[in-house]
């Protein structure tokens, strides 16, 4: 794509891909055997799974009575756990949605994840609801439908009620936006299938063929979704804190709830999709498309939502004094220094203060730390649910119906139940989908893109396929072998170079660029860099990141930006000392691996002895 | 009717096919369709693909949402079962906003995907004939009618607009 993109950014795809190696690196996992750590948090999931069913038919055959709820806590652990998923639930509609609107380019990195995650976040989330009724074999009596009893409407005034259209709503919609975006690319996985593969990846495409008039709808079909969907994001979570906000307790019926809500569901949100995508980047080797620009933009929006919720914590407390109702200011005296302390405090100190690190740019681009922090705010999130919860209910009007709410064994097995059953989804969805959206990714790889971006490296400029005349009109010349076989058929793509090989030719005999010009073309065919002594696979996939993928490339490398890119790079590489690897990689690039051997012999982990 | 006989170029960049759908523009050659891996920006207006209705349907299915809870709902609590919640009054418009929003969205989003599948032929179980393998990966394939033009003018037409591959496929 020729639309300007301004030499600041950040590429967003790394690792000089092209189009077939966006195909290759993503579709790839789902047709490989699944590998060990898979197997073993598939089982993992299962497990956990497995005990949340139990407990789920423990409390349907045994009753409500086996959790710890009574009188006056009617809400505890499985309220908690639903606002903490549906929040959970938030990122992706929002990635996808109101990302796409303000035509942000990273999100097309992490939207297909993120919309899974949601997908699976609503579901175990509206498990709580469902079983809470107590009788969840009759809980379709909430759908308004004809029915014998009268019929008996349910209750259009409830925000109850609300809640069941919104969360439905927001299920069915995120998830048809879901599987739009998708069948593009079960279309690609397709293409590459073979026998009873293809059958079922031929069906999930629904016959996609790419033809333009499909493209062009499609555009504006994900263009009009993202349109509804945006409101319809912000909705849920408003809606979700009216369940609180429109009932008569004090520290619940507070006009902030809704923008607190919401602002609290993105934070979560994203915290979850930075926890996952963290792990799934590096399992599935996905770093040249998430990369730590991805995880810098998610971590300032995980500042700017978390110090949103951080004033609405401190406005409501504010508000609670400047009311003079004494029933407010006791439920928050009662939330920060009631016998709910712990939970109070850890709410303050995980929402409020942890986000405020990400002011820090080596923080936000910090792997360890990002990833370390997207847990806290993960556990903050839950703890504010707790507070808002448990200790208003815990301590109401009539000291006489006080108590102290904490769950039985049931309901924690309920809670782990939830996390099997998002973990198995999640998991799933990985080997049967690719895990970023193809079709989305190669059209920001011409704006987007390393070797198209303003940053390449210096001294590593790529040829701008897409300004540069000339080589169009080379393209033009360029002589191809046609060939009738016997039918009379054209054919001739057999002979036809491959398009990176075709690539490499043709730059590299334009030779008024040529220098530039052959890095590009050596870039296309890898060297493992690993083979010079001091570099293991973390500093080769740094390298590689920073355009360096050949023994030629490194030789030509000063040691002060070998250095930089090491410094630059996460991960701590403060023992290894660049200074022989453009040697040895010479040696290398000329093909002197006996000289290489007795270099390499005389190095110690790759520094001069 | 027979058998559709399309002779096809592929090519190797999205730039290259914008030039080449643009030649054959100018030579007044009739492309039957063309077919990408992704959305390219710039196509529509040169293939000459009128913009889509499909955001007119899905108002009109967003309408259809609002009208089918508001109404259905001012019904029930006025005419069908009227009863006081909280002392409101039956009809308790501002009540009503939710589930109204809600269903708008339910109804636009249910309506345009459903519409989508439908005007393109698509959807679970429906095979289509795939003019190449790659189109999906790395090809982008413009497609002649083989009624409309000779195999030596289609050759030499994606010979000169730099086509990697030119083939020929029975539909």
């Amino acid at each position: 794509m020729s639309s300007y993109v301004s030499p600041i950014r950040e590429p967003l795809i790394t690792g000089s891909k092209s189009y077939h190696d966006i195909t290759e690196d993503l579709v790839s996992p789902t047709e490989k055997v699944p590998s060990a750590s898979w197997v073993i948090g598939f089982v993992l999931a299962i497990s956990a799974l497995a005990v949340g069913l139990f407990c789920i038919a423990w409390t349907i055959w045994h009753g409500i009575g086996t959790w710890n709820l009574n009188r006056t806590v009617g809400w505890g652990w499985d309220i908690t756990n639903f606002v903490w998923w549906i929040g959970i639930g938030h990122a992706g509609t929002l990635i996808s949605a109101i990302l796409l609107l303000f035509r942000q380019k990273w999100r097309t990195g992490v939207n297909r994840a993120a919309e899974a995650m949601t997908i699976f976040a609503v579901i175990c989330a509206a498990l709580f609801p469902g079983i809470h009724v107590g009788r969840a074999w009759v809980v379709f009596y909430f759908f308004p439908y004809p029915n014998t009893r009268g019929p008996l409407w349910p209750n259009f005034n409830s925000p109850l009620l609300w809640d069941l259209f919104a969360i439905s709503t927001y299920f069915t919609v995120s998830l048809l936006f879901w599987y739009t975006g998708l069948v593009p690319d079960f279309a690609t996985v397709r293409d590459r299938a073979k026998g009873f593969r293809k059958k079922i990846y031929n069906f999930l495409s629904f016959g996609w063929t790419g033809a333009a008039k499909h493209w062009q709808r499609w555009e504006y079909l994900s263009l009009v979704l993202a349109g509804v969907a945006t409101p319809l994001v912000l909705s849920v979570h408003t809606i979700v804190s009216f369940d609180f906000a429109t009932s008569v307790i004090p520290g619940w019926h507070t006009t902030i709830f809704p923008p607190y809500f919401v602002a609290g569901a993105i934070f979560s949100g994203f915290a979850m999709v930075l926890t996952l995508m963290i792990v799934t980047r590096k399992i599935l080797n996905l770093q040249d498309y998430i990369t730590i620009a991805h995880i810098e933009s998610m971590n300032k929006v995980i500042l700017a939502t978390g110090t949103i919720v951080g004033v609405a914590y401190l406005t409501e407390l504010f508000i609670a004094w400047y009311s003079g109702y004494v029933y407010e200011q006791f439920a928050f005296f009662n939330r920060a220094l009631g016998p709910y302390w712990w939970s109070y405090f850890g709410m303050m100190a995980c929402n409020v203060i942890t986000p405020q690190f990400f002011w820090f740019r080596k923080i936000r681009r910090s792997i360890f730390w990002t990833f370390l922090l997207s847990i806290v705010v993960n556990i903050g999130m839950w703890f504010e649910r707790f507070v808002i919860i448990a200790t208003t209910l815990a301590r109401d009007y009539l000291p006489s119906s006080w108590s102290y709410y904490s769950p039985t064994w049931v309901e924690m097995g309920i809670y782990l139940g939830t996390f099997g059953l998002f973990f198995t989804f999640y998991l799933l969805f990985t080997r049967v989908a690719p895990v970023v959206a193809i079709a989305e990714v190669k059209s920001i790889l011409k704006s987007s893109g390393n070797q198209y971006s303003g940053k390449a490296e210096p001294g590593h400029h790529h040829a701008h396929v897409t300004v540069d005349p000339h080589f169009k009109s080379y393209l033009n010349k360029s002589s191809y072998d046609y060939a009738r076989d016997d039918k009379g058929n054209l054919s001739y793509g057999s002979t036809a170079p491959s398009r990176t090989s075709r690539l490499v030719e043709d730059e590299g005999e334009k030779s008024s660029t040529a220098s530039t010009l052959a890095s590009t073309a050596s870039t296309l065919a890898a060297d493992d860099l690993k083979k010079i002594e001091g570099i293991g696979p973390k500093i080769a996939e740094a390298l590689n990141a920073s355009g360096i993928t050949t023994f030629a490339q490194l030789s030509e490398t000063t040691t002060e930006r070998l250095q930089e890119i090491l410094d630059t790079s996460e991960g701590n590489y403060k023992g290894n000392n660049p200074e022989s690897w453009a040697m040895q990689a010479k040696l290398a690039a000329d093909g002197n691996w006996d000289e290489l051997k007795d270099l390499q012999e005389r190095l110690d982990g790759g520094k001069f002895a | 009717m027979a058998a559709k006989r399309l002779v096809y170029g592929l090519y190797n960049d999205e730039e290259i096919l914008l030039e080449a759908v643009k030649s054959a523009n100018e030579k007044h050659i009739e492309i039957y369709d063309v077919y990408t891996p992704f959305p390219v920006h710039g196509l529509d207006p040169l293939l000459g693909l009128a913009e889509s209705r499909l955001h007119i349907a899905g108002f009109v299915y967003g309408l259809l949402g609002t009208m089918t809870a508001f109404l259905g709902m001012t019904w029930i609590f006025t005419k069908d079962w009227p009863i006081i919640f909280g002392g409101k009054p039956y009809w308790a418009v501002p009540s009503f906003i939710p589930i109204t929003f809600e269903l708008t969205v339910l109804f636009a989003s249910i309506g345009m995907v459903v519409t989508f599948y439908i005007i393109n032929g698509l959807g679970p179980g429906v095979v289509n004939n795939y003019l190449d393998d790659r189109i999906t990966d790395d090809k982008f394939c413009i497609a002649f009618d083989g009624n409309d033009i000779s195999n030596s003018d289609a050759e030499s037409f994606f010979k000169s607009t730099g086509a990697s591959e030119v083939h020929e496929k029975d539909l």
